[in-house]
């Protein structure tokens, strides 16, 4: 078995182990109810398909995913288990793939819990159950966009609290930058090339489309790379703590 | 075989280990010894890869701890400070983890755990979260984790500390047994351990080497090193004594009647003693030779003054001691 693979059993397994996933999945699956049928009126719209649902996803995940993150570096630095973890033949990459994989497989596991909703609409209409797969698919895409910036300050830091806040802070500000809030403030003195760019490296920009089951490989490309980047820092920071 | 070299540390402006260098082979035991804060976990730190080096050289069987860092984690068992472990898992499975990413055989599994189960006696709480355990049993956990694989070189960072005189005892004899063809190295504060399981000493203070070399040797280092202590069941003249070859100073303490007379640079003067007793009829009771405290060693060599040169050996070290108490009656 890889070390990725072993790691991966682990850490996933660990998850279970506490309460931490089953309190995680529940709070998950009653926020995404909320927000479909009371805020984003599902059966109001009187549409066959699952558009409310996933247009939350981002404020969902703002909050959700950095929590389920904040553990996964800190934990090992507060308890010390990072020392046994790091002298074992494993390398760093090994141990963060690992733990990412880990990671988003609970969140791949919440999002297949909310078939109820697909199979509500699909005996309430007849949805295009091609974009629900690809919005699906989307969905879990940019979740590991928000584990892997919540990883990275995890691995910055050996504080939970502060893993998480760092997280959400950060991840609202990737949300936030393709807004009108943010963009507002940068329109007067910046140039349009800077502005589209600020809007290019925003979560909700490149989610739109998804969840409304497009998908092209320019967003796609920007998910794995936001994930590839962010533990590429997470990385850094954690050898760089082999120095300090 | 463990070839440090300059080894160097910085935290930030603190240097934290100075310039250490010094050669392990197979079969040392070594204790590793230092008061507090003198970076010895730092140093086991860098020994296992934990830690980078700030500079200097750490070969583990010529291999670089930098550039080949998991070949040398293969061969190498470490426990940490405070044996810390996955405390959400059952010790089995803490084992069975252990076991795969050490790449143990599927078919091995199963027995190396029960061998290294068996060594640490951990049998009752097998099936139990490390989280629930006693501290001497987590220090077992952490063991058993670390000699799971059976390694070349076994680096402990205090691997007795909250146990038990039993345990203690257990643990010590279970270090015996695995170093005959190892290299083990052990961190620890207790001066009765190096003395029970290890055949070199090290020790370091504020990061730099104090002293390297055998436990004999360190206990030499003591001003009561072959010193003899006699028992007057009344009060004598005993200054007859300071005349005999060999020695070079006596205390005697009215109050207890015992008369500790000091050798001159270690030589054994229990003979000549005895026999001086006998011809000038002296009121002994008891005589007994003193073993040397390794706790004032330890304090006389981890003072600032002390220093160590490596390359002139023993000899070097009691002139350096007599320097420093020199220093000291000064």
């Amino acid at each position: 078995m890889s070390a990725t693979s072993i790691i991966f059993k682990r850490e996933f397994v660990s998850f279970f182990a506490t309460p931490v996933a089953y309190v995680f999945i529940a709070i998950f699956l009653i926020m995404s109810g909320i927000f479909t049928f009371m805020m984003g009126n599902f059966f109001e719209r009187g549409q066959a398909d699952l558009l409310p649902f996933f247009n939350f996803h981002p404020w969902l995940y703002l909050f959700l995913v950095p929590a389920i993150a904040m553990r996964t570096w800190s934990e090992e630095r507060k308890s010390g288990s990072i020392e046994f973890l790091m002298t074992l033949p494993l390398s760093t990459a090994q141990i963060m793939a690992g733990k990412f994989l880990a990671a988003w497989a609970v969140l791949a596991l919440c999002l297949l819990l909310t078939f109820p909703l697909w199979i509500t609409v699909s005996y309430l209409g007849q949805p295009d159950h091609g974009i629900i797969l690809a919005a699906y698919l989307g969905s879990w895409l940019m979740s590991g966009a928000f584990l892997a910036v919540g990883m990275c300050m995890s691995a910055l830091t050996k504080n939970q609290v502060i893993a998480f806040i760092l997280a959400i802070v950060m991840c609202f500000l990737l949300v936030l930058s393709g807004t009108n809030i943010v963009l507002d403030a940068f329109q007067t003195w910046v140039s349009i090339g800077v502005l589209d760019t600020i809007a290019s490296l925003s979560f909700l920009t490149h989610y739109d489309a998804m969840a409304k089951g497009i998908i092209s490989a320019n967003d796609v490309v920007y998910y794995v790379l936001s994930i590839l980047v962010w533990l590429s820092a997470g990385y850094l920071a954690i050898e760089s703590k082999k120095a300090s | 075989m463990i070839s440090v070299n300059k080894l160097n540390k910085f935290f930030d402006r603190h240097h934290a280990v100075k310039d250490l260098s010094f050669k392990i082979e197979r079969g040392d035991v070594v204790g590793f010894l230092g008061p507090n804060g003198a970076g010895k976990s730092t140093t086991m730190k860098m020994l296992t890869g934990f830690l980078s080096l700030s500079s200097g050289q750490v070969l583990v069987s010529n291999l670089d701890i930098e550039k080949s860092r998991l070949a040398v984690q293969r061969k190498m068992g470490y426990l940490p400070e405070g044996a810390p472990a996955y405390a959400d898992m059952t010790v089995y499975e803490f084992l069975y983890f252990i076991a795969k990413v050490r790449k143990i055989e599927r078919s091995n599994r199963q027995q190396s755990i029960d061998n290294v189960v068996a060594q640490v006696d951990l049998q009752e709480v097998l099936n139990k979260p490390i989280e629930t355990l006693s501290k001497g049993f987590k220090r077992r956990v952490g063991l058993a984790q670390a000699i799971l694989h059976d390694p070349e070189i076994l680096i402990l960072d205090e691997p007795t500390d909250g146990l038990d005189p039993n345990q203690k005892h257990q643990v010590r004899k279970l270090i015996q047994n695995l170093a005959k063809d190892k290299i083990v190295i052990i961190s620890t504060h207790i001066m009765e351990e190096v003395t029970a399981v290890c055949n070199r000493v090290i020790i370091i203070a504020n990061g730099e080497m104090k002293f390297d070399g055998t436990p004999e040797s360190l206990r030499q280092q003591s001003k009561w090193h072959n010193a003899v202590t006699l028992s007057l069941s009344y009060a004598a003249d005993v200054s007859g004594v300071l005349e005999l070859e060999g020695v070079a100073d006596l205390n005697y303490d009215k109050n207890t009647g015992r008369v500790t007379v000091f050798p001159e640079n270690g030589a054994n003067i229990l003979a000549k003693l005895s026999q001086f007793c006998q011809q000038t009829k002296l009121p002994v009771d008891a005589i007994y030779p003193e073993q040397g405290n390794l706790e004032d060693v330890f304090r006389l060599v981890t003072s600032a003054e002390y220093t160590f040169n490596a390359d002139l050996g023993s000899s070097a070290n009691s002139s350096a001691t007599n320097a420093s108490t020199e220093e000291e009656k000064a």
